[in-house]
């Protein structure tokens, strides 16, 4: 009898459907069941943590999720048949462990946004923290915000084409120990600290320009550093993705290799080639401790020239202001931490676009 | 336009590996000539050596001669890249470039070679390519959709049209119609036997029929063993091949009966 019926299963349903009452060995709960169960549950556990004096909404959804995990399979397991039992015990327990999954993550942005929201509006964005003491209820983040801009921007400036060039290099010139060499030093740039890259361009500074030298660009450098092996990694893998009989289809109407990567390669992968070096531009935009180092951490003024001057950026303000340790620099930390994020999300909506627009359409 | 290739001791090596030993042939021009021959005998390296396609894999070479009507393929000045504007190659999986729709598939290698057309002379490119696949009627409404979204028959004779557009005087095939259904595949054969009349065409394929029907030579391809190169057997008219074949191999092989 059971395999039959589990294969019309579905016919079965719609048939329950207009027949609510008929609750038979393997019939099946209605489709509400879920939520509705889970909805009286909460509010039972509720109640009953209050009466019980030990009111904690971690212990509520704790103890909810275990409730409705048994009551669940129970009712499946009366109602249903085992088989069925087992896909809602399974499913509940999917959902608990991506509720899990998606604890830390929703957590950390609804602090940063009830903490950060305080203190960002117009004026932040729009001052810097010059002539204002730690103390005073005065001041915001624009150097920072310029700053992060500025040398985020070279960085890329830097970065991109020198990380593109490696990997078209490695992927379509490159042969024997050269390619094996610059493949090995990729991975090892992957691995460097970011605090040795700034350490690295403190080193080639005081060489170059004598010692107490920092300004914007050295930090665009050592953020470069650590931007380019993400940029060389995600373009190569964005490169062998095209497949090798669109190249040879170029080079079957005489088209030479090099425009047939400029004009073939690059534009089928350019959507994956994109979101890669957004994906390098957000790591290396919230480094703190290269910038430390190498673009200085006292920078109070408005400053957007790269190589005259401390600059300031987000993760150092931030940085700085929560060693200042008075609530009001918290504040002020939040709300440059709000930015940063908001920054990040930005570029993911453009990279977003950005693939949308350029990725090869079927229809 | 159409011209001939004359091949003589030609020998083509994978690294140290001997792919194809010694093979001297006439295609003549304005004629289909099919390859037939087992799986791995090497007829895709051989063809690719007619127009240099070959080098694009690492550690592939040849020795030996080709003569392009009077002029030598491999010769020290020519330019593997102009060798291939002469010689056009459709490959067996249909491969139209998926950023591009259907209009610039067809002019693609005018466009990616940088060359400038102005709009009518592309929209009559366009129109006379696509009506010598075979495929005008078919896509003239939507020219400017993309290339992919065809069916695979239609893919096909997309590259067909893509690689006629740049007005080769050879065209080579391996395998064009493997991954089509018979009334694709039936198209793209009576777009071959018209294409005849203007182009040399040389086509691999594992379809006896086919190659029967469509072509005026054969030529006949076989392993000596395995890890032994592969041999040209026998060439000579369709008709003779299949009916009283020289070579007692050809037999075997054509009759399907082999060892
Ligand atoms: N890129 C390559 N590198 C090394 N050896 C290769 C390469 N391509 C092909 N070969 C070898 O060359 C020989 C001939 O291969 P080829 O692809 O020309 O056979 P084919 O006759 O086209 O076979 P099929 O009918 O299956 O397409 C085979 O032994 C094959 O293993
Ligand atoms: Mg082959």
């Amino acid at each position: 009898m059971s395999a039959p019926t589990q294969l019309s299963e579905p016919i079965a349903e719609d048939a329950r459907m207009a027949a609510p009452n008929t609750l038979s060995l393997g019939g099946s709960l209605p489709r509400f069941t879920p939520p509705v169960t889970l909805a009286v549950l909460l509010l039972v556990s509720a109640g009953a943590l209050f009466l019980l004096d030990a009111w904690n909404p971690a212990v509520l959804v704790i103890v909810t999720a275990v409730a409705y995990m048994v009551v669940i399979t129970l009712a499946s397991v009366i109602v249903e048949n085992s088989r069925k039992a087992k896909d809602r015990l399974v499913t509940a327990v999917v959902y608990v462990c991506f509720g899990i999954a998606m604890v830390p993550l929703v957590s950390l942005l609804w602090t940063v946004l009830a903490e950060g929201i305080v203190r960002l509006d117009g004026y932040f964005l729009s001052v810097s923290m010059n002539g204002v003491t730690p103390s005073m209820d005065a001041g915001g983040a624009y150097h920072a915000v310029l700053g992060t801009l500025v040398i985020t921007g070279i960085a890329a400036l830097i970065s991109v084409p020198i990380g593109l060039m490696t990997a078209i290099y490695l992927v379509e010139y490159g042969r024997g120990r050269l390619k094996t060499a610059i493949t090995f030093f990729v991975d090892v740039m992957t691995g460097i600290p970011s605090i040795v890259a700034g350490l690295f361009v403190v080193a080639l500074w005081i060489m170059i320009f004598g010692p107490g030298e920092t300004n914007g660009l050295a930090g665009a450098i050592s953020l470069s550093v650590l931007m380019i092996p993400v940029v060389v990694r995600s373009c190569e893998e964005m490169l062998r993705l095209v497949p090798n009989e669109l190249r040879e289809a170029s080079y079957a109407l005489g088209v030479p290799k090099w425009l047939t990567v400029l004009k073939v390669v690059l534009p089928t992968a350019i959507a994956g080639i994109t979101t890669g070096i957004m994906l390098a531009l957000a790591r290396v935009i919230g480094e703190t401790a290269p910038l430390i180092l190498t673009a200085g951490s006292s920078a109070v003024a408005i400053n957007a020239n790269p190589v005259e001057g401390q600059m300031m950026s987000l993760p150092v303000f931030i940085y700085s202001q929560v060693r200042m340790g008075g609530a009001i620099n918290y504040e002020r930390a939040w709300a440059a931490a709000l930015t940063l994020i908001a920054i990040v999300m930005l570029l993911f909506f453009v990279a977003r676009l950005v693939s949308r627009f350029f990725a090869p359409k079927a229809r | 336009m159409a011209k001939r290739i004359d091949v003589s001791g030609l020998h083509v090596y994978y690294g140290d590996f001997l792919a194809v030993e010694d093979v001297s042939m006439t295609i003549e021009p304005r004629s289909v000539t099919a390859f037939i021959g087992s799986s791995g005998c090497g007829k895709s390296t051989f063809l690719r050596t007619l127009n240099r396609m070959h080098e694009v894999t690492p550690g592939a070479r040849v020795q030996g001669k080709v003569l392009l009507d009077d002029q030598d393929v491999y010769g020290s000045e020519v330019d593997p890249v102009a060798v291939r504007r002469e010689v056009g190659m459709v490959f067996q999986r249909p491969n139209p470039f998926p950023t591009m729709s259907i209009y610039d598939n067809v002019i693609a290698g005018a466009k990616l070679n940088n060359q400038r057309l102005n709009k009518s002379a592309a929209d009559d490119l366009v129109e006379r390519s696509l009506r010598g696949a075979n495929l005008w009627e078919e896509v003239k409404d939507r020219l400017g959709r993309p290339g992919a979204g065809l069916s695979g028959g239609q893919q096909q004779r997309l590259c067909i049209a893509r690689a006629i557009a740049v007005e080769p005087s050879v065209l080579l095939m391996d395998e064009p119609c493997s991954a089509l259904d018979p009334i694709s595949t039936l198209a793209i054969e009576d777009l071959i036997s018209e294409l005849k009349e203007n182009y040399t065409i040389v086509i691999v394929t594992h379809n006896m029929q086919q190659a029967a029907r469509v072509s005026d030579v054969t030529a006949f391809f076989n392993l000596a063993g395995t890890g032994k190169p592969g041999k040209l057997i026998e060439m000579g008219e369709t008709n003779k091949i299949f009916t009283k074949p020289e070579k007692k191999e050809t037999e075997n092989y054509i009759t399907g009966r082999f060892g």
